[in-house]
C-alpha cells in the first residue's frame, strides 16, 4: 500500500482552463448547427480585455454544460454531447466593444414542454456572469423536433375567427377607463356602451384583478351580462377580456372556470408577471375548455428595453406563441422610428406566419419554421385613434386586434358613438383596400367621405388631428 | 341589427359589391354564396346557393348566381364568402343584400 495513498500526484488536469480552449468545444468556429439544436443569437458586451472568442465561449459554456473551473466528474460524461458552441461570431459594424455570438445547444439539454428548463439554461445565470459587461439575447430558433413538444395557441387565429364570425378585416378592441376605481356596474356599462356601438371585444386593464373597489366575481358577472346584452342587441358575437391574473393557481382556475360558467369566450392573463409555468397551465386550461386567451404584456419592457442587456421582445414574443396564447400585445407601429417598425413587423410574422425566414433588416437572425403550431394575433394598442386606421391597415393586414382606448373612450358623445366612428372607419379602409385604393395617399379622403354618412366618424375626425402622411407612397418595408 | 363586416356602412351598390368580389378572385380565394332567412350571432351555418365557384372563378359567374340567388329568395340575408384553401380557412364574409322588410339599417 502506497504510503501517501496516491494524495501526491493529479488524478486529472484540475484549475481553470480557458472557455475557448480546444478540445472544450464551446469555441468551434465553423461548426455546422444540426437541425435538432436550439440555436441563439446573443449580443455580447465583453469586459474590457476579455477577447471576444473567449467571452463568446464563456456564454456558450456558462449557459449550457460548463463550470468555471474542470471538476473530476467531466471524466464520467461524454463533453461533447452537451457544450453548447459559438459557431459564429458576427462583428457590428462601428462598434469594437460589442458583437453577435451564434450558439448552437444540443437537443438533450431540453425538457420537453417546459418553457421554464429552456429559460433557466439559456437566460439563467449566464447574465451575470463577471467576464461579460452585458449580454442581451436578440433571436432564439427553436427547432420543430422541441417546439412540437409545445401545443402553442389554445385555438389560434383561424379558430377565434370561426368562433367569433368576423373575416376579412381585424378586429376592434378597447380597454376599459379609468383603470381603477370604477364600481362593477359602472365598469359593466362602459363595456355595454363601446361593444353596442361595434366594438368586437373590451379588455380588462393588466392592473384590474380584484381590489377592494370591485371584486372579479362582481367585474364578471356585470361584464358578461353586458356583452350578452350587446350581443343580443346587435346580433354579433363579441366578448371582453376577463383578466383571471392572481396571486395563484388555485384562484386563477377559480376565475376561468367562473368566466366560463358566464359564458365568457375569452379571457386574459399578464403572462410574464405570472410566470411561464403558470402560464403554461392556464393556456392549457383554455384550450381543454374551449375558451380564448388574451396575453398581456406587462413587465416585458424591464427585459426588453435595454438594448444590450436582456432579451428582445422577438424572444419573449416568441415564447408567448411557443407556451400559447391567442392574442398578444405587440407594438403599435404608428409614429414610431423606422427600426421600431420593421422590428414590430418582423414580430407580427413571428406571431402570425407558418415559416419565417431570416432576415437582419427586421431583427431576425434565424430561419423559425412553426410546424403548423397555431398562429396567433398580434394586438396593437395605444395612443391610436380614427385618423391612424388607414395606415394601421396597410401596415398589419387582417389579422390584428387593433384597441382603441382612448380613441373610443373620448369620443365627445360617449363610448358607443366612439365605437361606431371607429368600426365605420375600419370597414371603410378595408372596402378601399379591396378595390384597390392606395390607403396611405388616399387615407385622409377615404375616412372624409366614410364620414358623410356617419355623423359619429364625422364627429371623430373633427376630435383628434389629422396624419399628415410622410411616406413614400411606395412601400419600401 | 348588424352582420359583421361592412355592416356599418351604407348597402353597397352592384358595383361596389362587383369590386368586391374581383378581390376575392384576385387574391386567389374561392369565393361562395350564402343565405339564410333567420338571423341569429349564434348560428354559423347558413345555406349554400349552390357550392362555392372552385373552378368557375369569374366576377359575372358570381353575380349572375347573386342575382338568381335574390331572385328566389327575395327576404333571405346573402353573403359573399371567401375560402383560401393555402390558409385552408374562410377568410372573408360580407352581407350584399338583406331581406326587403329588413332594408332599413336598425
Amino acid at each position: 500500500m502506497a504510503a501517501n495513498n496516491g494524495k501526491n500526484t493529479a488524478h486529472f488536469e484540475a484549475g481553470v482552463k480557458d472557455y475557448s480552449a480546444p478540445g472544450r468545444h464551446y469555441y468551434s468556429p465553423g461548426y455546422e448547427p444540426k437541425d435538432t439544436e436550439v440555436l441563439a443569437a446573443f449580443r455580447i458586451t465583453p469586459q474590457p480585455g476579455v477577447p471576444f472568442e473567449e467571452a463568446a465561449a464563456a456564454v456558450a459554456a456558462e449557459s449550457s454544460s460548463g463550470t468555471w473551473t474542470t471538476v473530476w466528474s467531466d471524466h464520467l460524461v461524454d463533453g461533447a454531447r452537451y457544450a453548447g458552441r459559438t459557431y459564429e461570431i458576427e462583428t457590428i459594424p462601428g462598434r469594437d466593444d460589442q458583437f453577435i455570438a451564434y450558439i448552437a445547444y444540443p437537443l438533450d439539454l431540453f425538457e420537453e414542454d417546459s418553457m421554464p428548463n429552456l429559460m433557466s439554461s439559456i437566460v439563467g445565470n449566464v447574465f451575470g456572469f463577471k467576464a461579460i459587461r452585458a449580454l442581451r439575447l436578440e433571436d432564439l430558433r427553436i427547432p420543430p423536433v422541441l417546439l412540437k413538444t409545445f401545443q402553442g395557441p389554445p385555438h389560434g387565429i383561424t379558430s377565434e375567427r370561426d368562433r367569433l364570425n368576423k373575416y376579412g378585416r381585424p378586429f376592434l378592441g378597447a380597454t376599459m377607463k379609468p383603470k381603477l376605481g370604477l364600481s362593477a356596474k359602472n365598469y359593466g356599462r362602459v363595456v355595454y356602451e363601446a361593444l353596442k356601438g361595434g366594438l368586437d371585444f373590451t379588455k380588462d386593464d393588466e392592473n384590474i384583478t380584484s381590489q377592494p373597489f370591485m371584486r372579479w366575481r362582481d367585474r364578471y358577472m356585470f361584464v358578461m351580462e353586458a356583452v350578452n346584452k350587446a350581443e343580443a342587441e346587435t346580433g354579433e358575437r363579441k366578448g371582453h377580456y376577463l383578466n383571471v391574473t392572481a396571486g395563484n393557481m388555485e384562484e386563477m382556475y377559480k376565475r376561468a372556470e367562473f368566466a366560463k360558467e358566464l359564458g365568457s369566450r375569452i379571457i386574459m392573463v399578464d403572462y410574464l408577471t405570472v410566470g411561464f409555468t403558470a402560464f403554461a397551465s392556464l393556456s392549457k386550461w383554455c384550450r381543454d375548455n374551449g375558451v380564448l386567451l388574451h396575453a398581456h404584456r406587462a413587465m416585458h419592457a424591464v427585459i426588453d428595453r435595454q438594448p444590450n442587456h436582456g432579451i428582445h421582445w422577438r424572444v419573449l414574443a416568441k415564447w408567448c406563441r411557443i407556451v400559447g396564447a391567442d392574442h398578444v400585445h405587440n407594438g403599435t407601429v404608428v409614429g414610431k422610428l423606422e427600426g421600431d417598425r420593421r422590428s414590430t413587423l418582423g414580430v407580427n410574422d413571428l406571431l402570425r406566419e407558418n415559416y419565417v425566414e431570416r432576415d437582419l433588416s427586421r431583427g431576425i437572425y434565424f430561419d423559425q419554421d412553426w410546424v403548423s403550431m397555431p398562429g396567433m394575433m398580434p394586438v396593437a394598442s395605444g395612443g391610436i385613434h380614427v385618423w391612424h386606421m388607414p395606415e394601421l391597415v396597410n401596415i398589419f393586414g387582417d389579422d390584428v386586434v387593433l384597441q382603441f382606448g382612448g380613441g373610443t373612450l373620448g369620443h365627445p358623445w360617449g363610448s358607443e358613438a366612439g365605437a361606431t366612428a371607429n368600426r365605420v372607419a375600419l370597414e371603410a379602409c378595408i372596402k378601399a383596400r379591396n378595390e384597390g385604393r392606395d390607403l396611405l395617399r388616399e387615407g385622409n379622403d377615404i375616412l372624409r367621405e366614410a364620414a358623410k354618412n356617419s355623423p359619429e366618424l364625422d364627429m371623430a375626425l373633427q376630435t383628434w388631428k389629422e396624419i399628415k402622411f410622410e411616406f413614400d407612397t411606395v412601400d419600401k418595408l | 341589427m348588424h352582420t359583421e363586416t361592412f355592416s356599418y356602412l351604407p348597402p353597397m351598390t352592384e358595383d361596389e359589391i362587383r369590386k368586391q368580389v374581383e378581390y376575392i378572385i384576385e387574391k386567389g380565394y374561392i369565393p361562395g354564396i350564402e343565405y339564410t332567412f333567420e338571423l341569429h350571432p349564434k348560428v354559423s351555418y347558413w345555406n349554400f346557393w349552390k357550392l362555392p365557384f372552385f373552378i368557375d372563378r369569374n366576377a359575372d359567374k358570381v353575380m349572375e348566381e347573386l342575382a338568381a340567388c335574390k331572385a328566389k329568395n327575395p327576404n333571405a340575408w346573402i353573403k359573399v364568402t371567401g375560402y383560401d384553401n393555402k390558409k385552408q380557412c374562410q377568410v372573408l364574409s360580407f352581407v350584399v343584400y338583406r331581406p326587403e322588410e329588413a332594408a332599413q339599417p336598425a
